[in-house]
């Protein structure tokens, strides 16, 4: 007893109550700089695209001449032509990937390495990805710019973005399941497609659905791979040419006319609201089907 | 009890394996014996975790193994439906023979093996899913498609668990909004659904509060009727109630196996006595 100075534990107690009220006021200012900016931004964009944003911008092609009859159309369906190859080599590759290294492989240091590799291939700047696309798709494969070479190129770059989500599902799924599916005489693959991935399901399809939202607005490989911006028709197989949605926007906005850089505002406006539709499936496949441990 | 059976210290007990006594065999007994390992040995990587265990199980009883923590009942237990080996670094010596034949046998698949000897775990483990696709699961999984046999199925084995008329109404609820007494029955009901022989547990009423205990305690006794039940427990006087023998396990050695008033009441070993009156453990 008397060991401590009750006066001083009673001066510090305002300094104290100061920092644990300061602390929280300099979290909220930072969280509004960030949502300041995105305001400002939507704003800006809205501001300038919404005079071009009628029907006639969703079906027609792209103009380089006039800005009145300039349109959307060939990039909106390039692009989902696009998804069309990406999405489904991606989630296949990366999803078995994951079942793989998270189920099956022998824990060691050859996983353990290989899953530092694909996080860190997470990270590799998508202008690398499009250089790959351009040696190996459209060159040494000879795929040309096709739908099939640039699919192909942005599954790769996203594949490592699923794999990732997708691990770290699988591996929230409590091993105490796993453990009652084989003690009943169930297989590996039975365990894994009837109780495993189940369980993972809301992780790995938010994981995909945000990677699928990188891919569709990544600019820089279509650039490499040398995805044309006018082009009057929509691909009729994975073979063609095509045009895609960031690419449509990165040529208006390269025009001289100014009028151009605010139908790239619009162009904006359409693939926020892809981007945000596909977000809104993303949360609500994860607040359906999210279970409880 | 034959004098034989009696393990004095590790020395004693290596010279009886060298002499084949069987450590664990209980004699004036002819029933079958569903379980029963001959020097049987692991180690999980460099830890010799079971040394030379020679123990025999035989149908229809509930047999309990005891002994303090890091002794290796759970080990043990595991290794009968060859669980244990979810563990990679686990290498394992010696024989298992269930019914006749060796689990280690290249023929005996791990799938077969725990069709025929059922788990409980520790902890609760229901599946997210509902009761009755929790308890029909391991039907459906050995192929069992038709609904009528599927509804069959899933009644007696939550009949058999004493479940039955708890649940009969919440069948298509998630089993994840049961209290953990009535989860722990729902896997015990989902671990008869595939009609084992054995039914392994591992500790099974450690989660549990004392009246799901009881509840659990009164099952065992009603289904020893039908299978065979090897049950791994901390709780001593959960063994004394339930089983008819008992096995104490200490540092990775079977010290001694026996009826289960001997065990409690006249233990051969000075360990086993000292451990089941609480002197250490």
């Amino acid at each position: 007893m008397g060991l401590i100075d009750k006066k001083i534990i009673d001066n510090k107690r305002t300094s104290r109550l100061f920092w644990n009220n300061t602390a929280m006021v300099v979290f909220f200012l930072c969280t509004l700089v960030g949502l300041l900016v995105l305001a400002m931004l939507i704003y800006d964009t809205l501001n300038d695209g919404l005079r071009f944003l009628r029907w006639d911008f969703i079906t027609n092609f792209a103009s380089a001449r006039n800005v009145e009859v300039s349109g959307f159309y060939g990039a909106i369906i390039g692009s989902l032509w696009l998804m069309l190859v990406t999405a489904p080599v991606a989630i296949i590759l990366s999803v078995s990937t994951a079942l793989y290294l998270e189920e099956y492989a022998r824990k060691g240091r050859v996983t353990d390495f290989i899953k530092i590799n694909i996080s860190n291939l997470a990270g590799v700047p998508s202008v690398v990805f499009g250089l790959l696309g351009l040696g190996l798709f459209v060159r040494a494969m000879s795929m040309g710019n096709s739908v099939l070479a640039a699919g192909l190129t942005l599954a790769l770059m996203i594949l490592p973005v699923i794999a990732v989500a997708s691990q770290e599902a699988i591996r929230a799924v409590p091993s105490s399941v796993r453990e009652a599916s084989i003690g009943m005489g169930a297989t590996k693959w039975q365990t894994v497609s009837r109780i495993v991935l189940p369980a993972a399901i809301p992780g790995i399809i938010t994981g995909i659905i945000l990677a699928l939202s990188r891919a569709i607005g990544e600019t820089a490989p279509l650039v490499v791979i040398g995805v044309p911006t006018t082009l009057l028709r929509t691909p009729s197989s994975v073979m063609d040419p095509f045009q895609a949605m960031p690419m449509q926007i990165y040529s208006w906005v390269k025009m001289p006319q100014h009028d151009f850089s605010d139908l790239a505002a619009t162009g904006i406006i359409v693939l926020l609201a892809i981007l945000l539709a596909m977000n809104s499936v993303a949360i609500f496949i994860r607040n359906k089907f999210s279970r409880k441990y | 009890m034959t004098p034989d059976t009696k393990i004095e210290t590790k020395n004693i007990k290596k010279q009886n394996i060298v002499s084949s006594t069987d450590a664990g065999t209980l004699s004036n007994d002819n029933r079958k014996n569903v379980f029963s390992s001959k020097n049987f040995n692991l180690w999980y990587g460099d830890n010799h975790a079971l040394q030379d265990i020679n123990l025999d199980f035989k149908e229809n009883d509930i047999s309990a193994i005891i002994g303090p923590s890091g002794c290796g009942k759970s080990t043990f237990v595991k290794s009968l439906n060859r669980m244990v080996e979810l563990v990679p670094i686990v290498r394992t010596e010696g024989q298992i023979i269930y019914k006749d034949r060796d689990i280690f046998e290249k023929s005996f698949t791990k799938e077969e093996l725990r069709t025929k000897v059922g788990m409980v775990f520790q902890k609760p483990n229901p599946f997210p899913k509902s009761i009755y696709d929790n308890v029909a699961y391991g039907p459906r999984v050995h192929g069992i498609k038709k609904k009528k046999i599927l509804d069959e199925v899933v009644e007696s084995s939550l009949r058999d668990a004493a479940i039955w008329d708890e649940l009969k109404d919440r069948l298509h609820e998630n089993a994840y909004g049961l209290s953990g007494g009535q989860q722990q029955r729902v896997c015990i009901a989902r671990a008869l659904a595939i009609e084992p022989d054995v039914i392994l547990m591992d500790e099974p009423t450690s989660a549990l509060d004392p009246i799901s205990t009881i509840k659990v305690e009164d099952l065992m006794k009603e289904l020893k009727k039908n299978y065979s039940i090897i049950v791994v427990t901390h709780n001593m006087q959960q063994a004394a109630r339930v089983s008819d023998t008992t096995a104490f396990f200490y540092e990775g050695y079977v010290v001694e196996h026996d009826d289960t008033n001997v065990i409690f009441e006249n233990p051969n070993d000075k360990r086993t006595e000292d451990y089941v009156s609480g002197r250490f453990g």
